[in-house]
């Protein structure tokens, strides 16, 4: 196993985990300030991917791509917030998961109808198609340190805008304790839908950068919620922190897991053992990582409320 | 309830039961599924309750002499897949409407009955009086398993908890490659059972209505026992049950347990109808599918799986014959219920009639 294959899975990783956050960051805001659990949030990052598939063919333009994503996908959430959401914030648990759960369907036989069952592809940027030479053995796609570059920009700009912004203390403020937050004079319905809108737009933005390497298509948002729910579940629920930390984990064990468990296996068991037990340890290392992380901690590594 | 002991054993019925979960001796929490559950089913006129179901038992039973009369032969299997999924839907309803368990990962217990009869069948174990027992005990443990982990959490931690345990469960079955993997796997034959040939539709059948009214009666006493009381006690509210000495974490498992290995046997018959299964019947989705049911047939009602059961699977068999978008009307119809009807079809049914 050599030093550079290593390396080009830690950088795998890194993306991967990148782009678990930004989708992790806006389900945790709106969970821990708006107290919903909102499993319709996987299809944002679907509309996003679509919208930008479809700029991209028309225009030819990546950026032009990302940015309608973007602001098609906020005007969704800001719909879904004003319809929706609003009136499930004073349901329980369950109402909420059904209500979006009636969005997932909706949302999956919507892009059907438009762009057909079948996954749309969408290009890359013609200037980033090719790899880059990290070292003079190491060579490595452009178009993944560009996701790692803006993942980790945007992560940046997320923890300035929580940390140093007054819309980042209230943001914080209503995370932390929502029924002192309102006493105090937060104008909560328009914190809600802001930070609804945020969230669906940085899901627009996994979405569109992600949309060049998966395959674009309807149910594309149920697989990434699960793990990004992992990813926060691990990191606590409503911490940003700790939806960071927790997708840079689930990131890095999931590609580790892929890339090595089969091959580290084999030291110890018999081939026929190892490639038959490998795969599937992979397939489930993070729920078994999640589960560890519960056992120890029950409410996550960073618990947003004390 | 005046003597306010520690000990369980000091309650012999409901009725000091239903002083310890009665409104306004003391602030209630919030629970997880408030305003949703029906508590006061019992105060439905007795054709209701009683007679009703009896005479759509009898309905059923007749179903398969009357429908070749109708030209309806067809739906004969087409209401065997009903009762399947009623039972399922019923053992989720359970844990779900009587033990205020949010469980998202319902499916996984399902499926996981299923794949012990496809698997048992291709190492060439298919009785029944064998496989479906070992069903229901792969099922339970799996729910003892999980249920052991994520009954230490609360609230939305529980439904993501046990949704990304289903998940887990689906990859697993996913990476079993001499199983099938993702595109499952064909069963040769039926289970086999003395005295009875699961391949003549009829005598599947008739052998799956009598699981099914089994299981919901054994349900029905499960829930009216002293039990069942308790756990409806934890519903209503988990602390002062712990205060008053209840084993709360054990009540909630066992039932937890019993609701998997229902699953497991409602897996099983379905493994048996379809003659196929894949992983696709754990995945998440299916789990709220079957949250569906529940919530559209009425949660925590004693016939609410099944209504739900009927009233969804019915929809989709009535939507697709206009329309292959059918998911679309499903999620309206969805949305109207939750936002409208909280308490499901057999819900605006009770209010109207009492």
């Amino acid at each position: 196993m050599s030093g550079t294959l290593i390396a080009e899975q830690l950088l795998n990783g890194l993306q991967f985990g990148l782009m678990l956050f930004l989708i992790a960051a806006g389900l945790t805001l709106v969970f821990g300030i708006l107290d919903i659990l909102n499993v319709a949030h996987g299809s944002l990052y679907m509309a996003g991917a679509y919208v930008a598939a479809q700029t991209m063919q028309v225009t030819g333009s990546f950026v032009a791509a990302v940015l309608m994503a973007a602001v098609i996908t906020g005007l969704v959430g800001l719909v879904l917030e004003l319809v929706l959401v609003r009136k499930l914030v004073v349901r329980d648990h369950l109402a909420q998961v059904l209500g979006t759960f009636a969005v997932i369907l909706i949302a999956n036989d919507v892009v059907k109808m438009i762009w057909g069952p079948a996954p749309v592809m969408m290009n890359m940027p013609a200037s980033l198609a090719g790899p880059v030479s990290l070292s003079p053995d190491f060579l490595y796609p452009a178009y993944r340190l560009l996701i790692i570059a803006v993942g980790l920009a945007v992560a940046l700009g997320l923890y300035l805008f929580v940390t140093r912004t007054r819309a980042g203390v209230l943001v914080r403020a209503g995370a932390s304790n929502r029924q002192m937050a309102t006493l105090m004079g937060v104008r909560v319905p328009l914190l809600f839908m802001g930070v609804f809108v945020l969230g669906a737009v940085l899901a627009a933005l996994a979405g569109a950068l992600l949309g060049p390497i998966t395959a674009i298509q309807a149910g594309m948002g149920e697989q990434i919620l699960i793990l990004v729910l992992v990813c926060i579940v691990i990191g606590g629920i409503g911490s940003m922190r700790g939806a960071f930390v927790g997708a840079l984990l689930v990131g890095f064990v999931d590609t580790a897991g892929r890339a090595f468990l089969p091959t580290l296996l084999k030291l110890f068991f018999s081939p026929a053992v190892a490639s038959s037990v490998g795969p599937t340890l992979a397939a489930i290392s993070i729920y078994i990582l999640m589960a560890v992380v519960l056992v120890f901690r029950p409410a996550g590594l960073f618990p947003a409320r004390g | 309830m005046t003597t306010h002991s520690n000990s369980p054993s000091d309650y012999r019925d409901g009725t000091n039961v239903a002083a310890v979960v009665s409104p306004g001796t003391a602030p209630v929490p919030k629970s997880h599924t408030d305003g949703l559950v029906h508590t006061a089913a019992s105060t439905a006129p007795r054709w209701i309750t009683v007679w009703l179901p009896l005479g759509c038992l009898l309905l059923l039973a007749l179903f398969p002499l009357i429908a070749p009369l109708f030209d309806l032969g067809f739906y004969v299997s087409f209401v065997r897949r009903v009762l399947i999924y009623a039972l399922a839907a019923s053992s989720l309803n359970f844990i779900l409407g009587y033990g205020g368990m949010v469980a998202l990962g319902h499916a996984a217990f399902f499926g996981a009955g299923a794949y012990v009869v496809a698997m048992l069948s291709a190492q060439g174990q298919s009785q029944a009086l064998v496989v479906w027992p070992v069903a229901m005990l792969v099922a339970g443990a799996l729910a003892l398993l999980i249920g052991a982990i994520s009954l230490r959490t609360r609230g939305v931690y529980f439904i993501m908890i046990t949704l990304a345990f289903a998940q887990m469960v689906f990859y697993l079955f996913i990476s079993l490659r001499q199983y099938g993997g993702e595109d499952g796997i064909n069963l040769s034959a039926p289970s086999t059972l003395p005295n009875l040939n699961l391949s003549n539709d009829t005598q599947f059948y008739y052998l799956v209505l009598g699981i099914v009214a089994a299981s919901l009666w054994l349900m029905h006493c499960m829930v009216n026992s002293r039990f069942g009381r308790a756990l409806q006690g934890i519903r209503e509210n988990e602390t002062r049950m712990q205060a008053l000495g209840y084993p709360v974490l054990q009540i909630k498992l066992v039932a937890f347990v019993f609701a998997g290995a229902l699953a497991g046997l409602a897996g099983a018959l379905l493994a048996n109808h379809n003659l196929f299964v894949s992983p696709s019947l754990m995945h998440w989705t299916a789990s709220a599918n079957l949250i569906i049911m529940v919530i559209v047939g009425g949660i925590g009602l004693r016939f609410g799986g099944v209504v739900g059961a009927a009233v969804m699977l019915l929809l989709e068999e009535f939507l697709r014959l206009y329309t292959e978008y059918w998911h679309l009307p499903m999620g309206v119809l969805l949305l109207v219920i939750v936002l409208f009807a909280p308490r499901g079809v057999a819900g605006v049914f009770l209010r109207r009639s009492t």
